[in-house]
């Protein structure tokens, strides 16, 4: 579904991902770790056209044809079918908690701007399938009391949900989630992986995560990647991951 | 569906717009046919100052663009309207040191289809410009539209068979009743509404809330850019054209900055991204510039006599943007 190929992302003479390959196929859950500034949010920013990578490719298909997305925008991106989360929480702050959903759902709107200040009928029929998936997002990820209240007001955790629910109102296929369990306690970060998984089925959804908690990554990756200073050190099922000898380095520091 | 996530019936105008726009609709009919040529040549302007008002409200307090090209956009309205209203033996006698143009020898349109076509001219110049300068973050936009705004400015003192360059425009067709610039500005505080309540409205909020998560989220900020800033343009334009013939008379010099600036008072003043707010700040500010025109002229208070300053007024309210900007810390420029 989702392959990188050999990305290469320097800022300067700052290597931040060196020759990264992955592939990651439909259905899976596929986590991404490795210590602070090795180059995690990076390859996110790859793969959602934040960053234009220096060299290699991405290549997304969602099942009807090969898209090379590296180089293409964040909106076309998003519309492909990826969307993301953000490590350090980015919701529209002074706009309602729906609002926030709806909004995500604009990419697919297909009445123009006039008809919207017109409220034609078929605008009108647009915006009230769009505001009932809104309601039941919200519902899902457990914010629908919270709805008409600003953004920002919410406690941590919340905005958090708040941002998983904004990113699946974009009828993602693939879903990146980055750090979703930060800053949680083991109860949340539990409730988080049962979530996730509830997620993935219901929306026929791929995920692809950086997270810190060991015990989510460990719990519900299939298969994990990790990164050191931007290099691949490590890739295999959580097993192999937690015996092998570069990562416990990597993570402990060498005698 | 269960029944706690049906889609609550909302209204659109809220019971607050509703009585302003019920009181605003009464004062100004009263004013209309009761009041003297003054009063109404003050509530005149205050429906030209709402126009403006929300026209800078959409591109900068709602999509969060600070653009200060509004100035412009008005002046390309105003040529526009004086020059297909005036009658052909007032073109005539306006164009003493060069012929006018050909083509706009004849012309006389009456007064809708000149406006619309000022909005129209000034919304092809936002769109046309919008392309280049809209790629540009917040300082640089309003340089580069600051500099646009200039530029049209000098293009007019100086294209002397089109506009009649420094000498400006005379004997614009007076249309004296007040009811059409109100007729534009309930007609703009309907469209910022409806607009703003849509979806299209809800996605220039969200990229004045946070670009990078707008674009994320598969909205295309370039696109939502120059929409908003052509919509404006086409608002700045046909007020503009209001002003040209309420004054009967223009002249490039009009369209300096200090007619941006004083759009931007109101809509700081107003609240940014506050519909209600700013037409009743518009109303306010611009009554008070008529009425504290005293200040600019000497006072006499029996004990001591302060001699008149031009502008005194001006640094009144300057005082109060500032004082406001400090106090109300709204957010004028986008964050991060």
């Amino acid at each position: 579904m989702l392959k990188i190929d050999n990305v290469t992302m320097k800022f300067g003479g700052v290597i931040a991902a060196n020759k990264f390959n992955a592939n990651i196929k439909k259905g899976q859950i596929v986590g991404l770790i490795g210590p602070n500034g090795a180059g995690k949010t990076t390859i996110f920013n790859v793969v959602t056209g934040v960053y234009k990578p220096t060299e290699g490719r991405v290549i997304f298909n969602a099942g009807d044809k090969e898209h090379i997305i590296s180089g293409k925008r964040p909106d076309e991106i998003a519309k492909l079918g990826i969307c993301r989360t953000f490590q350090n929480i980015r919701l529209f702050k002074d706009m309602s908690v729906l609002d926030n959903v709806f909004v995500a759902n604009h990419l697919r709107i297909k009445s123009n701007v006039f008809s919207s200040i017109l409220r034609t009928p078929g605008y009108r029929k647009e915006e009230k399938e769009m505001l009932e998936k809104s309601l039941y997002l919200l519902d899902r990820v457990g914010l629908l009391k919270e709805r008409n209240e600003k953004a920002n007001s919410l406690p941590y955790g919340k905005q958090r949900r708040l941002e998983i629910a904004r990113a699946l109102a974009t009828d993602p296929k693939l879903l990146l989630l980055d750090e979703p369990a930060a800053g949680m306690n083991p109860q949340e970060s539990s409730e988080l992986m049962e979530f996730i998984l509830n997620i993935k089925d219901e929306f026929d959804l791929t995920v692809f995560l950086i997270e810190h908690h060991m015990d989510v990554v460990m719990g519900i990756c299939e298969e994990i990647f990790v990164l050191d200073h931007g290099e691949l050190i490590a890739q295999g099922d959580p097993e192999a991951i937690q015996n092998n000898q570069r990562v416990i380095e990597a993570y402990l520091g060498v005698e | 569906m269960t029944d706690r996530l049906k889609v609550e019936r909302k209204r659109i105008l809220d019971t607050n717009t509703l009585i302003l726009l019920g009181v605003l609709l009464a004062v100004v009919l009263i004013i209309n046919f009761l009041a003297n040529d003054y009063v109404k040549t003050i509530a005149n302007l205050c429906g030209i100052y709402v126009t403006l008002g929300l026209s800078m409200q959409l591109i900068n307090g709602f999509t969060g663009l600070f653009s200060l090209g509004h100035a412009g956009f008005m002046a390309i309205g105003a040529y526009t309207v004086a020059l297909l209203t005036i009658t052909p033996e007032n073109k005539a006698m306006n164009f003493f040191l060069e012929p006018i143009v050909p083509f706009l020898e004849n012309v006389q349109w009456s007064l809708l289809p000149a406006l619309l076509m000022g909005g129209i001219i000034a919304a092809i110049f936002g769109f046309l410009i919008g392309a280049p300068v809209l790629r540009l973050t917040d300082d640089y936009l309003a340089i580069a539209t600051l500099g646009f705004a200039e530029i049209i400015r000098v293009i007019f003192t100086n294209t002397q068979s089109l506009t009649n360059g420094a000498l400006g425009l005379k004997a614009i067709p007076k249309y004296s009743s007040i009811l059409w610039s109100w007729i534009v500005a309930f007609i703009t505080i309907l469209f910022m509404i409806f607009l703003m309540e849509g979806s299209y409205g809800k996605a220039f909020k969200s990229i004045k809330e946070d670009e990078i998560a707008a674009r994320s989220m598969g909205i295309n900020l370039f696109k939502h850019k120059v929409m908003s800033f052509t919509f404006s343009s086409f608002l700045a334009g046909i007020a503009g054209g209001l002003m040209a013939i309420h004054l009967g008379t223009i002249d490039p010099n009009m369209f300096r900055i200090t007619l941006t600036f004083n759009i931007i008072l109101i809509m700081v003043l107003g609240g940014i991204g506050n519909i209600n707010g700013t037409v009743i700040s518009a109303v306010v500010v611009t009554a008070a510039m008529e009425i504290l025109r005293f200040l600019d002229s000497s006072i006499n208070l029996g004990f001591i006599k302060i001699p008149g300053i031009p502008g005194m007024r001006m640094v009144i309210f300057s005082i109060i943007l500032m004082l406001v900007v400090i106090i109300r810390k709204d957010r004028l420029l986008k964050e991060n």
